[in-house]
């Protein structure tokens, strides 16, 4: 059995301690909710999931007009074959 | 033994509370009142939980500011009897970290309502604190009689902070809801020192009491009633106006400058021979003045989704 003693000094640190625990906690949970919140008001899932640390090629405007003009090429060629 | 031992080197080892009480939380009780008024008569909805972090912010702003004043004007309230037992004067809290505490919070509350609202409300938080910190603080403060006047800017933001949170930009109601707090501080200041017995002189503050004498100071707090009365009512025949406020703030104001002409006309030996009633009752109408107004407001907004409140 350790022998363990306490000071006044303990408990008000221990106090302190705790109360900048729940304060951390406080300020994860209002970041958290507030990412939540910030994502289901977007318009499209797009705009959330645009260049997520990679980059996304068939994502980006100017591809997916490239890519748009290519197929209304491409029905374009087959209507006049 | 060591952590018992370093904290004997100190003398103290401060709780969490005496961090608290830098942030003045009686003064921040006042600022979340006021921006949440200006947050919910705005025309533009905030969703609920955005609207709780902006406010939140703006109380930590208020907050840090709080805790730079104290850390800046720590040899004052070391001076004066009622300052005396704040955390920093009373050796409960070190310079250092109310300094750290401040700038910390300050660099939180701007980021966190620029990603909770928007930048433009950050910004403005921002300049308030500055403002607070800065510009009363360090300069005005100790410089200048009318300190209290422009320095009273940095607590008539809120409500027009609650505003830009909402809708991203500023307007008349939000100008005419800092008006009014701008206005309003001066004569419930001033009616407060007139009865209170300060010790600002000896700390080195220059208060109107004291560097032009009381009979100045009762011609101040009739001037500035006078320049509060027009803008107090004029809210009311704006959007965030209605007949409710409008009634209600004719009879406050009508009350309130009554007052303070009693205040006006009064010498020091009559006030001294009822104790300062008139001075105290012109201060206690002062909290009721301005929480009825932005309680009427709040009611104007309140009552609007059933048909009954604006115009």
């Amino acid at each position: 059995m350790t022998i363990r003693v306490e000071h006044e000094l303990h408990d008000r640190r221990r106090g302190r301690n705790t109360g900048v625990g729940l304060i951390l906690v406080g300020v994860v949970g209002i970041v958290f909710a507030l990412t939540v919140v910030k994502v289901l008001n977007l318009e499209e899932i797009a705009q959330f999931e645009r260049f997520d640390h990679v980059a996304r090629p068939q994502i980006d405007p100017a591809v997916q007009d490239a890519m748009r003009a290519a197929a209304e090429a491409r029905a374009a060629e087959e209507a006049v074959e | 033994m060591s952590d018992l031992s370093a904290s004997e080197t100190r003398g103290y080892e401060p709780t969490l509370g005496d961090y608290f009480a830098l942030l003045k939380p009686r003064v921040m009780s006042l600022v979340v009142f006021t921006a949440l008024v200006g947050l919910l008569v705005a025309p533009v909805s905030m969703h609920p939980v955005e609207a709780a972090i902006a406010i939140l912010c703006i109380a930590v702003g208020a907050g840090a500011s709080g805790a730079l004043n104290m850390w800046w004007d720590a040899d004052i309230d070391a001076a004066m009897r009622r300052t005396a037992k704040r955390p920093i004067p009373s050796g409960r809290v070190a310079p250092g970290e109310a300094l750290g505490l401040g700038l910390a919070l300050s660099g939180f509350s701007v980021v966190l309502l620029g990603l909770a609202a928007n930048w433009m409300a950050a910004a403005i938080l921002a300049f308030t604190i500055f403002f607070y910190a800065v510009v009363y603080s360090m300069w005005l403060k100790r410089s200048t009689p009318q300190n209290i006047v422009i320095g009273g800017a940095a607590g008539a933001f809120p409500p027009l902070l609650g505003w830009v949170c909402a809708t991203g930009s500023m307007s008349v109601e939000a100008w005419l809801m800092f008006a009014l707090i701008f206005m309003w501080t001066p004569p419930h200041f001033w009616a407060l020192a007139l009865f209170v017995k300060t010790d600002y002189g000896d700390a080195g503050v220059p208060m109107l009491t004291e560097t032009h004498g009381r009979r100045v100071t009762r011609i101040h707090v009739l001037g500035y009633t006078l320049l509060l009365v027009p803008v107090a009512v004029a809210i009311g025949f704006t959007s965030i106006g209605g007949p409710l406020y409008l009634a209600l703030s004719v009879v406050l104001n009508a009350r309130f400058l009554w007052g303070a002409v009693q205040v006006w006309r009064r010498d020091e030996g009559a006030a001294e021979g009822d104790s300062y009633a008139t001075e105290k009752g012109l201060f206690r109408q002062s909290l009721w003045y301005l929480f009825l107004h932005f309680g009427a407001l709040l009611a104007e907004a309140s009552l609007a989704p059933f048909g009954l409140g604006g115009w």
